[in-house]
């Protein structure tokens, strides 16, 4: 391998929560960092920055992925929702008031890449059980709750056992 | 912490990926699913100067079934394996495999082609492969060839593959239905790379001869005899004796043996037991 090359710039163009992007940005750049500093979207959180944590997921092409383990330029003509699109359609607000209501986050670093993926979850499996809740967050790291208050809001959000407020 | 800065190629065919790993001879990387190189390239232990971003290249795609093969595309992603019928029908072990392969939003992106290139001992795609007696089809500008899994791995992290090839497909002799299969490993926790694993693949029309490989252990996955005896007279004493003699050359000097072997030798009943099922 030769010395320090020097930064290549590419232009990136994709779809955020459905707003047309697009950007130049250097060809290292992952998508977390491209979200949240290039698009200003930054509920997606940058944790371990090599996939393991799950702070970083968001729905790519109607997929659950790993933003940190992606190259915003390999991004190029997708479709990427986060959690602020998935916020603001209303997609998890049933999920959300019952993360509330359970205290299913404390200092919410988690929280994003959880509702992401639980989401996810709930497409395909609308009535999980706690053992499914439970496998679909085993890849996102929570340091302070314990995750059984996760799990109790995902199920209290999907079996419809909320109170209204 | 971010990769070093690399030069960035997106091609859109293997003709012109094959061009690009011939010109940049070994100082190229391929960057398929990403799941195993990112994280490399993040803490700089790999530091390529030009990565070769094969995720658009259509030709290294799909699953297709022959009259005895199936022929799995290097870019086929561990989820899509899952959900194939084909897979599942003809080729069981390897979806009973790839259900322990990390989580689900890693195996929406990583792929097979992707986790036998980079040979992870620990990893259980490239076991696998091992144990159904697959081929791994792999292009460079001048030509294809296909490699025995048996001759593909050689040592840690490492594989016959040249610099400047492409890993393309991998080509899996199928098993017939109700052909019994043993798939075990131990991991701290589901979805971790094994510490120990075994697979037994029983012998059938297409592969003759009983495969069973032990991974986690050592620098590569390795096939071992003495459980591939054991397939036809059972786990007897001597069968076990003759798997500890083999631990104890495939050992590392830094692993505990000490806690591995208990695993693995448990690992095996509980394997011939799933084979009684």
């Amino acid at each position: 391998m030769t010395g320090a090359l020097d930064e290549q710039e590419v232009t990136v163009s994709l779809t955020v929560n459905g707003v047309p992007v697009k950007r130049s940005v250097s060809a290292r750049r992952h998508l977390a960092d491209f979200l949240r500093d290039d698009v200003g979207l930054t509920g997606t959180h940058v944790g371990c920055e090599h996939g393991v944590c799950g702070a970083c997921t968001v729905r790519l092409n109607g997929e659950i992925v790993r933003s940190c383990l992606m190259l915003a330029v390999q991004a190029e003509g997708a479709t990427v929702d986060t959690i602020e699109g998935l916020s603001d359609s209303g997609e998890i607000a049933a999920l959300q008031q019952a993360f509330l209501a359970r205290n299913a986050l404390q200092c919410g670093f988690c929280t994003p890449g959880m509702l992401v993926t639980v989401a996810d979850l709930l497409r395909s499996v609308p009535k999980p059980t706690r053992d499914e809740v439970r496998d679909a967050i085993s890849a996102n790291y929570c340091r302070c709750t314990g995750y059984h208050a996760i799990v109790d809001a995902v199920m209290a959000a999907a079996h419809g056992t909320e109170p209204k407020s | 912490m971010k990769p070093a800065p690399f030069n960035y190629h997106r091609p859109g065919s293997l003709t012109e990926a094959l061009a690009l790993m011939g010109e940049h001879r070994g100082a190229a990387r391929v960057l398929a699913g990403g799941q195993s190189l990112m994280p490399l390239l993040a803490m700089r232990l790999a530091r390529p100067d030009q990565l070769v971003d094969i995720n658009r290249i259509d030709e290294l795609k799909g699953i297709t079934e022959g009259p005895s093969t199936v022929t799995i595309g290097a870019l086929t992603r561990y989820n899509d394996i899952l959900r194939s019928p084909l897979i599942k029908a003809s080729l069981t072990l390897l979806t009973d495999a790839v259900a322990h392969v990390a989580h689900h939003a890693i195996r929406n992106r990583g792929t097979i082609g992707g986790s036998l290139a980079l040979a992870d001992p620990s990893a259980e795609t490239p076991a696998t492969c091992l144990a159904l007696g697959a081929s791994i089809v792999a292009r460079s500008a001048s030509g294809e060839r296909e490699i025995a899994a048996d001759d593909f791995f050689d040592g840690l992290m490492s594989t016959a593959l040249d610099e400047d090839e492409i890993l393309v497909a991998v080509r899996v002799p199928k098993r017939p239905a109700g052909t019994r299969h043993a798939f075990l490993e131990f991991a701290r926790r589901k979805g971790d790379f094994a510490q120990a694993g075994i697979i037994l693949a029983p012998g059938h029309v297409g592969v003759p001869k009983h495969r069973a490989v032990v991974f986690g252990i050592g620098p590569t996955p390795w096939r071992s005899a003495a459980l591939e005896s054991a397939i036809n007279e059972g786990l007897t004493a001597a069968s076990k004796a003759a798997l500890k003699a083999e631990l104890a050359v495939h050992f590392q000097e830094d692993e505990a043996a000490a806690y591995k072997l208990p695993i693995v030798m448990t690992l095996a009943q509980r394997a011939f037991a799933r084979l009684q099922q």
